[in-house]
């Protein structure tokens, strides 16, 4: 017997948990009058900041933020900024990305998150090697909470997909908040209408 | 073999030591209670966490063949290890299958559990443990202290001396700042050299094929998708059904660990990265025999967040290290003394059955419950010591005899005040080792009780 066959049979023949019905979630999430001021609010404790310009102002507002960063890398439509071509064949060329520019799915006022999918991007560590990261976001897709956000995920087609909430962090010294750990050390939702 | 009282007098013999640790947890706890009340529905949520938890046990087996069915069409391959041992060989042949020197890790208390570290770097794999609080506690040779915060115990001077010594930082700097570039800048490189990337899991989703992991640092991500290679390691009790349970424990987890709305980066893996390969390890190890047991398997149920250790007025008061199990704490004091009731059995001793642990656990593991039928079981299984088991058979006569009761708390109320010190507190009083007796009463309270009844007509 293998170690598949040995485990599933063990549970098979010694669980005594009665089998309970799957329960239905709710609809108890919470809901937020101004998504966007809730999400900014959030985003600000955890060491981020959201921000909202017109499409046009896109590499004005990101520049602007970003005067000193050199390698940039940018798969977002209506952003030029970018001068690093991330469809490189080895991730590792991606090290000395100062900044990355990226597009967010939709955003989560609960919590500050904003769901990213790779889809237009070959590397997923591009998130977490570049020094900065600027996510953006349509104005309009602002999700209430995590179970609202779950209705707009499906992984029938994709392979990966993930929150962010700010950039990078850790407690680990003496429970001292120090923002960039090994991800990003800025970190920014620019929402654009 | 673990002995709680014994490492525990050792930590609260530096007072001002135990009372930082105290607050520092006290202070954890405090943002989980404020991030918990920020969310009406928080109790609601908490039962519908462990209402999944135990449907999901219930049915483990066919979740267990679901997840694997989906995963392997997602491209990832999954093996399965029946104890710690079968898990570190499965590890170790991939890593030599694919001629891996260096790996990166992240956070996982199942490898921690298994002894991977020290199983591969005894077959000459280099292994970077890359969250920061476990690279500090791996740099100087200790376990975590702590499933969540693993170098909790620490005080900043500490890790600014290891960090002198291992990374060649400032003397005398321990700005948390600066220590954390300075680890920053050294784990890059490791990064970028490792083969292969270890990380945990914290859900498998039957229905998507699919594992998350959570974490703030991005360490985990970094590990699993820079290098080919990803390697995962879960129990078998981390499956949940469907992808829309996520948003009931993202919303608990992190929120209950450290009172963080959510964890920096909660990342969903379906896939291996471009050209590479990514396994799945679902380990036993021990697990199966809670689902036979009526009075622990919800012990399985356990997210890992750490609020029962950050709101235990013992753990806060005796530091990680004190319980020598993998998982201290409430939780690891239940899971530990099942596992190995013989060298655990102090650890539900480490416990006042003052039930905060219940009360803050998102999944609603009654864990003060657990400890204290634990403490039945070692009796019933002879595991108590002389001390103790004594002390029970003539409490328990006592109680059962009243006359008798009342004859001997006469007795010692009348004997003890006249009795020197050395006897009243010689080393047969375990009771009275660290504690003060009361002032004996002339009467008890059924005589007192007797005389108000008196009193009053
Ligand atoms: S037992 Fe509950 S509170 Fe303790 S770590 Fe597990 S989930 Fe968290």
């Amino acid at each position: 017997m293998n170690s598949k066959q040995y485990i599933l049979n063990s549970i098979k023949n010694t669980n005594i948990i009665k089998e309970t019905p799957c329960p239905q979630i709710p609809d108890f999430g919470i809901v937020y009058e101004d998504k966007f001021e809730q999400f900014a609010q959030i985003i600000k404790t955890v060491g981020g900041d959201a921000l909202v310009c017109k499409k046009e102002d896109l590499d004005k507002t990101i520049a602007s933020l970003y005067e000193d960063e050199k390698v940039i890398s940018s798969n977002v439509d209506g952003c030029t900024l970018g001068n690093f071509n991330t469809d490189v064949d080895d991730p590792h060329k991606l090290k000395d990305i100062d900044l990355a520019i990226v597009k967010g799915e939709f955003a989560v006022s609960e919590n500050g998150a904003v769901w990213i999918k790779n889809e237009d991007n070959k590397h997923r560590v591009l998130y977490f090697i570049a020094q900065n990261i600027v996510i953006v976001v349509q104005k309009d897709k602002i999700v209430n909470n995590m179970h609202e956000a779950y209705e707009n995920i499906d992984f029938s087609d994709a392979g990966y997909g993930a929150f962010v909430s700010g950039p990078s962090k850790t407690a680990d010294i003496e429970q001292s908040l120090v923002i960039g750990a090994h991800g990003p050390k800025s970190g920014y939702v620019l929402f654009v209408e | 073999m673990s002995n709680h009282p014994q490492e525990a007098a050792k930590f609260v013999a530096n007072d001002e030591r135990m009372h930082w640790h105290d607050k520092a947890l006290w202070f954890v706890r405090e943002k989980r209670d404020l991030a918990s009340k920020s969310i009406p529905e928080w109790e609601e949520l908490r039962s519908v966490a462990s209402e999944i938890k135990t449907h999901t046990l219930s049915k483990l087996d066919y979740y267990l063949e679901e997840f694997e069915k989906n995963a392997t069409q997602k491209g990832i391959t999954v093996h399965w290890a029946k104890d710690a041992l079968e898990h570190n060989e499965i590890v170790y042949s991939l890593l030599e299958k694919n001629k891996v020197s260096k790996i990166v890790k992240s956070k996982s208390m199942l490898t921690e559990e298994c002894h991977l570290n020290p199983y591969l770097e005894e077959r000459n794999i280099e292994v970077i443990d890359t969250d920061l609080g476990e690279r500090i506690v791996q740099l100087r040779n200790e376990p975590p202290s702590h499933i969540v915060l693993p170098a909790i115990h620490l005080k900043k001077s500490e890790v600014s001396e290891t960090f002198v010594e291992k990374l060649g930082t400032e003397k005398g700097n321990d700005d948390p700042t600066y220590l954390t570039r300075a680890a920053r800048a050294s784990l890059r490189e490791d990064f970028l050299d490792a083969g292969a990337g270890l990380t945990g899991v914290n859900f498998a989703i039957a229905q998507t094929g699919g594992v998350v992991v959570c974490t703030n640092e991005g360490n985990a991500d970094m590990g699993a998708s820079l290098p080919k290679l990803h390697i995962a390691s879960m129990g078998i009790e981390k499956i949940i059904p469907k992808l829309e349970h996520l948003g009931v424990f993202t919303r608990l987890l992190a929120k209950s660990a450290t009172g963080q709305p959510i964890t920096s980066y909660t990342t969903h893996f379906h896939a291996p990265v471009v050209d590479g390969e990514m396994h799945i390890v679902i380990v036993d190890n021990q697990r199966t025999p809670f689902l036979a047991s009526k009075d622990y398997n919800k012990a399985l149920a356990c997210i890992r967040c750490g609020a029962c250790m950050n709101t235990c007025p013992v753990y806060r008061r005796s530091g990680g290290h004190s319980y020598g199990y993998v998982i201290p704490g409430p939780i690891g004091s239940t899971l530990g003394n099942f596992k190995d009731p013989k060298a655990n059995k102090t650890l539900p001793f480490a416990c006042t059955l003052c039930g905060s642990c219940t009360n803050v656990c998102p999944v609603k593991i009654d864990l003060d419950t657990q400890l204290y039928t634990h403490r039945q079981d070692l009796g019933a299984q002879g595991l108590l010591s002389k001390q103790k088991t004594i002390s029970m058979k003539i409490t328990a006569k006592l109680m059962q005899h009243p006359k008798l009761f009342d004859f001997f708390g006469k007795t010692i109320r009348k004997l003890v005040p006249m009795l020197p010190k050395s006897i009243v507190y010689s080393k047969y009083n375990i009771w009275g080792q660290t504690r003060d007796l009361p002032k004996m009463p002339k009467n008890s309270f059924k005589e007192l009780y007797k005389q108000g009844l008196k009193d009053e007509l």
